[in-house]
């Protein structure tokens, strides 16, 4: 059940990521010249754009792991669907951080309801219910076929509390639309944007092995019912 | 529409539990008022958010004990045995959880006009965001609810679930109640309004499909 085609890949691609992610900061904090209105705490931006990127991927890479297992019973989906999901929930982690980050020196203030920052905040609460819903299933088929559903129904969420904070919000002040980005920005924002990329499908690949182990173990016939059991793994 | 008949005679027969439930939206609203102070312009200001929050910590109980009877000597898989739909089992317990938590909601708001003075004319507007924000609660709490009423920390998953969800319920609700009692001079109900019918279309459709995979297996 184990897919072990590329047992190297995830590290390959692990080495890139960092490759990547090296050259694109050091491009990013030394040779990309400072914002005009922001100067250097705009400089975040080369990390936080290319996280909010891959969030995104991660998550709706778990709601196609979600959709893929209920048609098909596959076990590998709901292993990867679990890698996919971790991942999303880190990087929507760091991105409400890096997002804290930013706003203080900028807004002067640690949290601002823009809407953005509030949806991640609220996806990363939904997928972390999901999580905890795992934890708390012993049988591995209803833990399989319940976070694919809690996965779809966070999922649709997302553009619903997008729009929602978005009217709320507009009530109080104006949208500050983003920037135009100017060419010697595009190098590091692309470079640490492939590096994310590498490393969380990296992160991915490797969590959903370990998924796929503890499934394989757990879905194990005991000893006595060996021949009965067999193709149920 | 058996589903239901059956759903709402459970409700009649363990009433007990609504009125547990009341009690303990009408505490957490008298509650809410300390966290602000005796001062009367701020509470009447917030009533529609302390409504809402009374109403959403109350309806976990409502949503968690209403697969009580089903997971008790495990008659989920005696009426799925049977040849009940899937479908009309949960929307059967959806709708009945609906009017439950409307019954919570109208039950209250009483109870917020007194303690922040917060009273309204608008009396058929308040009711039709009632009615659609405890629907928007309810669609997806009630298939949540069946997931986590198999479980050990049903007390515990059911919210931490549930709760990001509705946050765009919760949003348009609040703010739907406030222009409601506080007045709307700009004309944004209309648009919180269509907020809530969308979530409803888009979770009562979707709950439903997907509850069968949720009890099937």
């Amino acid at each position: 059940m184990v897919n072990n085609r590329f047992p190297k890949l995830p590290y390959v691609l692990l080495l890139l990521g960092i490759v990547c992610l090296a050259a694109g900061s050091y491009l990013g904090l030394f040779v990309a010249p400072p914002e005009h209105f922001m100067g250097d705490v705009q400089r975040i931006m080369y990390v936080h754009v290319p996280t909010a990127w891959n969030a995104m991927l991660a998550m709706t890479f778990a709601l196609v792991c979600a959709l893929l297992y209920l048609f098909t019973s596959d076990w590998k989906w709901d292993a990867r669907m679990e890698g996919g999901i971790e991942v999303g929930v880190l990087l929507a982690f760091l991105l409400c951080c890096q997002g804290a980050i930013w706003a203080k020196p900028t807004w002067g203030v640690w949290w601002d309801w823009d809407p953005r920052l509030t949806t991640t905040a609220v996806l990363l609460f939904a997928f972390l219910g999901i999580l905890a819903l795992r934890r708390f299933v012993d049988d591995p088929v209803k833990r399989a076929v319940w976070s694919s559903v809690a996965t779809i129904i966070a999922y649709v969420d997302v553009p619903i509390v997008y729009f929602s904070v978005k009217w709320w919000n507009s009530l109080h002040q104006a949208q500050s639309s983003p920037a135009t980005v100017s060419k010697s920005f595009h190098l590091p924002l692309r470079l640490n944007a492939f590096g994310i990329l590498f490393v969380m499908t990296a992160f991915i690949m490797l969590r959903a092995r370990i998924a796929s182990l503890r499934l394989e173990q757990e879905l194990a016939p005991p000893p006595v019912l060996d021949g009965a059991m067999g193709e149920l793994a | 529409m058996g589903a239901l008949r059956k759903e709402l005679l459970l409700q009649w027969r363990t009433r007990a539990h609504a009125m547990a439930a009341f009690i303990f939206g009408a505490t957490s609203l008298l509650l809410f008022s300390f966290a602000i102070g005796p001062n009367a312009e701020a509470l009447r200001t917030f009533s529609a958010g302390f409504l809402w929050l009374g109403l959403l910590l109350s309806s976990t109980l409502t949503l968690a004990d209403s697969f009580h009877a089903e997971t008790e000597n495990r008659a989920l898989e005696g009426l799925l045995l049977a040849g009940a739909d899937p479908r009309s089992i949960y929307y059967g317990k959806a709708v009945a959880n609906w009017l439950q938590l409307a019954a919570l909601g109208v039950a209250l708001t009483p109870v917020m006009v007194v303690l922040y003075d917060a009273g309204t004319t608008r009396l058929p507007m308040l009711l039709l965001v009632i009615l659609l924000g405890t629907a928007g609660i309810s669609a997806p709490g009630t298939l949540y609810a069946g997931m986590t009423s198999q479980l050990r920390a049903r007390q515990t998953l059911l919210p931490l679930l549930l709760f990001p969800l509705i946050v765009p319920v919760l949003l348009a609700a609040v703010k739907a109640t406030a222009l409601t009692i506080l007045g709307d001079p700009m004309r944004q109900l209309e648009s919180w309004l269509f907020l809530l019918v969308a979530f409803n279309a888009i979770y009562w459709s979707l709950c439903g499909l997907l509850f069968g995979k949720v009890v099937e297996e």
